[in-house]
């Protein structure tokens, strides 16, 4: 059986020319970077090339770049490092790597509302700054439904608010699931903060970058010695590092036109040759590689299930696929019912994906939610 | 394939023997689970005190199906008395296993069976 994978937006392989690049410093160059010998300053250089890349990817300068393990880790040195114990306004579509950390957080926190389509409102999100705000963390793509958040709009307002602040609000952005097709210039967006993460734009794993605009100043999480300017201690993941350079360096937005067209694709086949099915978020918002369906009479999980079997992988936002058996926070948020929710499926695509995966996709959900919908009487 | 499930918890959620509706059936036990939001009917036909005929509609995850499926099979022949004790050990066992978090789910189709017992007793 071929096996499709249509699950982008959880992680991506790592492509071979990454792969080429880390390669050599898991034996050969295998120096710790803090050493002052020769191995260690093989390491340093690599660590520095990988930081200048993604620096240059996004606008940055260098000092301006520190790697962390994890996107995870970069939104909690965002939210519980930067916001000082401060009011931080987000969203109410955040991955839980922004909500989780505000919830520890000694401040209060706001979560603003989307619109139905999944996109914040400026004005929504400028409303609830107070004098007290220390911090707006807003995602830049959604990770279930792909919609794009108004980055650039929101930086410039909270911009203009700051002239008249002696204590300026910092904007954060996770640009996760932007980073494949959408520009993360950190002037065009106007952020102080931005994180990006290795497996999602087809690197490693364990990797993960915050920028962190010069003079803003971050308390570390984590303790340890000065790694990464003491904000994540521990030896540096060098090949992982390399390799997260590497991805980056070879973004190439163009990718976005063909992965779009099969996005379309895919939702223009599926909405019309099955009834009772409705995209969950804008489709004009949305990055070139995410469809999120709703399938009425059916449940996720087991329209997951009954795709794996077929060899195509997807993901859902159903409880009963999450281990806390309640349903996606994100599609509640945009207004779908438990029930809605329960039957909605992910499928993201990637750089490599074909016309004819998409083609065997869109030829095998009919048959697949014909019978569920014959079992579940609805 | 997934290792998720064992293999009879997929070959019955990919072929289910007892789903459908009973246009005729004594009694239907409507069931809901508040942990995940799933639904399930269980009909049931008794003859003599027996449980002639069972079907199941469910609208809910793999492990839904294949238990309210499961439950179907194991009460066909059986008094309603032993029908209704049927234990969630003993279709997890005939399933082979069944993830930790999915065991509610056999715990909803059983409730389906007593639900549509306490129907049938009470009419
Ligand atoms: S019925 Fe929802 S988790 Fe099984």
């Amino acid at each position: 059986m071929k096996k499709i994978y249509l699950d982008h937006a959880a992680t991506t392989p790592v492509k071979e020319s990454v792969i080429e690049e880390m390669q050599p410093f898991f034996s050969e160059r295998f120096g710790n970077p803090s050493s002052v010998h020769r191995f260690g300053q093989e390491a340093v250089m690599a660590i520095d090339k990988a930081r200048k890349k993604v620096a240059h990817f996004l606008g940055a300068k260098e000092r301006e770049v520190g790697f962390t393990s994890s996107a995870t880790e970069a939104n909690n040195l965002s939210v519980l490092g930067a916001a000082g114990g401060g009011h931080v306004v987000t969203s109410s579509i955040e991955h839980s790597a922004v909500l989780n950390p505000c919830k520890m957080s000694s401040g209060s926190v706001t979560q603003v509302p989307v619109s139905s389509e999944g996109v914040l409102r400026v004005e929504d999100v400028l409303k609830e700054i107070r004098s007290d705000t220390t911090l707006v963390s807003v995602m830049y793509v959604n990770n279930e439904i792909g919609t794009v958040q108004p980055i650039a709009e929101i930086g410039k307002a909270i911009g203009e608010i700051n002239k008249k602040r002696k204590k300026k609000i910092l904007f954060h952005t996770d640009a996760v699931q932007a980073a494949n097709y959408l520009s993360c210039d950190v002037s065009e967006l106007s952020v102080d903060l931005l994180t990006l993460s290795g497996h999602k734009i087809y690197g490693p794993k364990g990797v993960g970058a915050l920028y962190i605009r010069e003079g803003v100043t971050v308390s570390p999480v984590m303790y340890g010695a000065s790694h990464e300017r003491g904000l994540h201690p521990g030896t540096e993941n060098v090949p992982a590092i390399v390799g997260m350079g590497k991805a980056v360096e070879e973004i190439d937005f163009r990718k976005g036109e063909e992965v779009k067209r099969l996005r379309d694709k895919v939702i223009d086949e599926i909405t019309s040759s099955i009834s009772g099915v409705t995209l969950n978020g804008s489709r004009e918002k949305r990055i070139p590689n995410n469809v999120n369906l709703a399938f009425e009479g059916v449940e996720g999980e087991s329209l997951l299930i009954s795709l794996d079997s077929e060899g195509i992988a997807v993901s859902t936002g159903s409880a009963c696929a999450s281990h806390s058996l309640s349903p996606s926070h994100v599609l509640l948020a945009i207004g779908l019912s438990d029930r809605m929710a329960h039957g909605s499926l992910r499928i993201s695509l990637g750089n490599e994906t074909t016309e004819e995966e998409v083609d065997h996709l869109i030829s095998k959900l009919p048959p697949i939610i014909k019978r569920l919908r014959e079992i579940s009487g609805r | 394939m997934s290792k998720y499930y064992s293999k009879e918890v997929m070959d019955r959620f990919m072929s289910p023997k007892y789903f459908g509706e009973m246009k005729d059936a004594d009694a239907v036990g409507l069931v809901g689970n508040p942990r995940c939001g799933d639904e399930m009917e269980v009909y049931i036909k008794v003859r003599e005190g027996k449980v002639e005929s069972a079907s199941f509609r469910t609208l809910g995850c793999a492990a839904a199906i294949a238990t309210s499926d499961v439950v179907c099979e194991m009460i066909t022949g059986k008094s309603l008395e032993e029908a209704v004790s049927i234990t969630e050990k003993e279709m997890v066992d005939k399933l082979k296993d069944l993830p930790h978090v999915k065991v509610h789910c056999a715990s909803l189709a059983l409730e389906g069976v007593k639900e549509a017992v306490k129907k049938y007793e009470g009419k």
